[in-house]
């Protein structure tokens, strides 16, 4: 499939996203495909965690409430939706959108792509990238998932499938991967895929480029941000790209909120890894070409690296987090009393305890001033976390004069470091799964 | 004046470390932010987050200034005890930077 331009757009830009905004593009705006990049760096180990548990969960909790709103707009403006929802278990997603695919009466076919799962391959003696201390040392390692890149969801694309669900990918490639397949680009020519991987990293986002994460009143300000829209970029074969949202949809998009977004996580501008490329911003530029308009071309890239990132996911033990709050005269030194007292009390368990004052005002005489002790700790089981609240607690009675409205919680953390695998341990495959076939 | 009166930031996350990504609201301003919002100073601003290396990127097509700050984020987003886990309000700190 050839084309002069496509448009695509972004329908969430993390796991919480707003699904309005989604819903909007696809009936509005006229587009090729939707994109919704619903993975941080420790949902799939969650989503391991319930699979484990269930072995048809795992995927995004929000997958069916999503699709029971976009699908039937897609299917009937005809829009490709392809998303990594299918977090922890892609396959149990797809058997859960071909259900609803067929309670909606809708046609069409699930593309899933497996084979980012690689806990099987991974070598628990090897450091990982942030301390150097060996991954299996960490905790019990719960999951471990490549970044796939574009190139793992060209098969699936090539289905003509409507609907396309991933694990792990790289956000970008989400992107790439129906731009290459759009426009005929080839995913080795190291400057098709810098045009696209950039506007992949554009789009991920969705609304951080069209004035969420941005608004500053008076000096930054966003119209309409109640009622904020999704963007979506018309790309031409040349890679470059027009930045923009539906007219009537609050935010912005102008230079400053993509150039925000242009840099956003990037910790090497000169050399930014994907699977697909190693991009260089440098020679990036974005002009504005109308009102909410943005021209983004000049994406340089080099040759991809020949290993695939690999985010390890381990038990890192309970999280305990409590608060008091203090007011009135002499707030914030009754606070650090209290930091100073529960510090002192816990100081025999030998946990990481990190006990702060929140708020500034308590040193002013005021009636309103008010500043809140916030005592955090990570704890190896939840018996000590509980240990950390209580003491917080139970400064109610223990502790200096007026401290009120305590709230405790403990969680248990999921902790996530990163190493590499050589892309020939790494064999992604496609899943084509028939809605039709239970009309029959 | 404080840097928030010509300069705008956006904060970003991967692992340990938070990116600060700096730009003047009118391009003359790029050369003045270039010039005395070096390294060392965001470092020392943040001293009391940023414990580890903080690197400079210069983009002048973007007028942009990327700051890489290493240990930003008390370990990392995961296990951080830190109530803004992400660091997403460095951004806002550093534009309290006086200029």
């Amino acid at each position: 499939m050839n084309a002069a331009t496509t448009r695509i757009g972004s329908g969430a830009g993390f796991a919480g996203d707003r699904i309005e905004p989604a819903v909007a593009l696809a009936e509005h705006a006229g587009l090729d495909d939707l994109v919704l990049e619903c993975l941080a760096e420790r949902t799939i180990a969650l989503g391991q965690r319930r699979r484990l548990a269930d072995p048809d969960l795992g995927y995004d909790p929000r997958l069916r409430a999503r699709f029971e709103r976009l699908l039937p707009v897609a299917a009937r403006r005809g829009v490709r939706v392809l998303t990594n929802m299918g977090a922890a278990n892609p396959l149990a997603a797809g058997e859960v959108t071909r259900a609803l695919l067929r309670e909606h009466r809708l046609p069409g076919r699930v593309a899933v792509v497996t084979g980012d799962d690689v806990l099987a391959e991974l070598d628990l003696a090897a450091p990982a990238w942030e301390d150097g201390i060996a991954l299996g040392e960490h905790g019990e390692v719960v999951s471990a998932n490549a970044y796939l890149g574009a190139d793992a969801l060209l098969p699936a694309l090539a289905t003509g499938a409507p609907v396309v669900l991933t694990g792990r990918v790289a956000d970008p490639s989400l992107f790439l991967a129906p731009l290459a397949h759009r426009l005929g680009w080839d995913l080795a020519d190291p400057e098709q895929a810098a045009a696209g991987t950039l506007v992949g990293h554009l789009l991920e986002c969705a609304g951080q480029v069209t004035g969420g994460y941005f608004a500053d009143p008076g000096v930054k300000d966003v119209p309409g941000l109640a009622d904020l829209g999704f963007p979506y970029a018309d790309v031409a074969g040349d890679g470059a790209a027009v930045l923009g949202k539906l007219d009537g949809t609050g935010g912005a998009v102008n230079r400053a909120t993509v150039r925000e977004q242009l840099l956003y996580e990037v910790t090497d501008p000169t050399g930014y890894r994907t699977p697909d490329v190693v991009l260089d911003f440098r020679s990036v530029h974005a002009t504005e070409t109308g009102p909410d308009q943005v021209r983004i071309a000049g994406a340089r890239g080099r040759t991809r690296p020949g290993e695939l990132k690999v985010s390890v996911g381990y038990r890192a033990g309970h999280r305990a987090e409590a608060e008091i709050t203090y007011a009135g005269p002499n707030a914030a030194r009754r606070a650090r009393l209290a930091a100073d007292v529960v510090t002192e009390r816990l100081g025999g368990t030998g946990l990481r305890v990190r006990a702060e004052v929140l708020g500034r005002l308590g040193d002013t005489p005021s009636a309103e001033a008010e500043c809140r002790l916030r005592v955090a700790a990570l704890a190896p089981d939840a018996d000590q976390a509980d240990l950390v609240c209580h003491e917080v607690e139970s400064l109610y009675t223990n502790g200096p004069a007026g401290g009120g409205g305590v709230r405790t919680t403990v969680q248990d953390v999921i902790g996530i470091v990163s190493t590499s695998l050589p892309r020939e341990l790494v064999h992604p495959q496609v899943t084509l799964l028939e809605a039709d076939d239970a009309a029959a | 004046m404080l840097l928030h009166e010509i300069a705008h930031c956006r904060a970003g996350d991967k692992g340990d470390i938070s990116t600060l990504s700096l730009f003047p609201h009118d391009d003359a301003d790029y050369e003045l932010l270039r010039r005395e919002i070096t390294a060392d100073r965001v470092r020392a601003h943040l001293a009391e987050r940023v414990r580890g290396e903080v690197l400079r990127y210069e983009l002048p097509l973007l007028c942009a200034l990327q700051f890489v700050c290493h240990q930003a984020l008390d370990g990392g987003v995961t296990t951080s005890l830190a109530l803004d886990t992400h660091g997403k309000t460095l951004s806002s700190r550093l534009l309290a930077l006086v200029v």
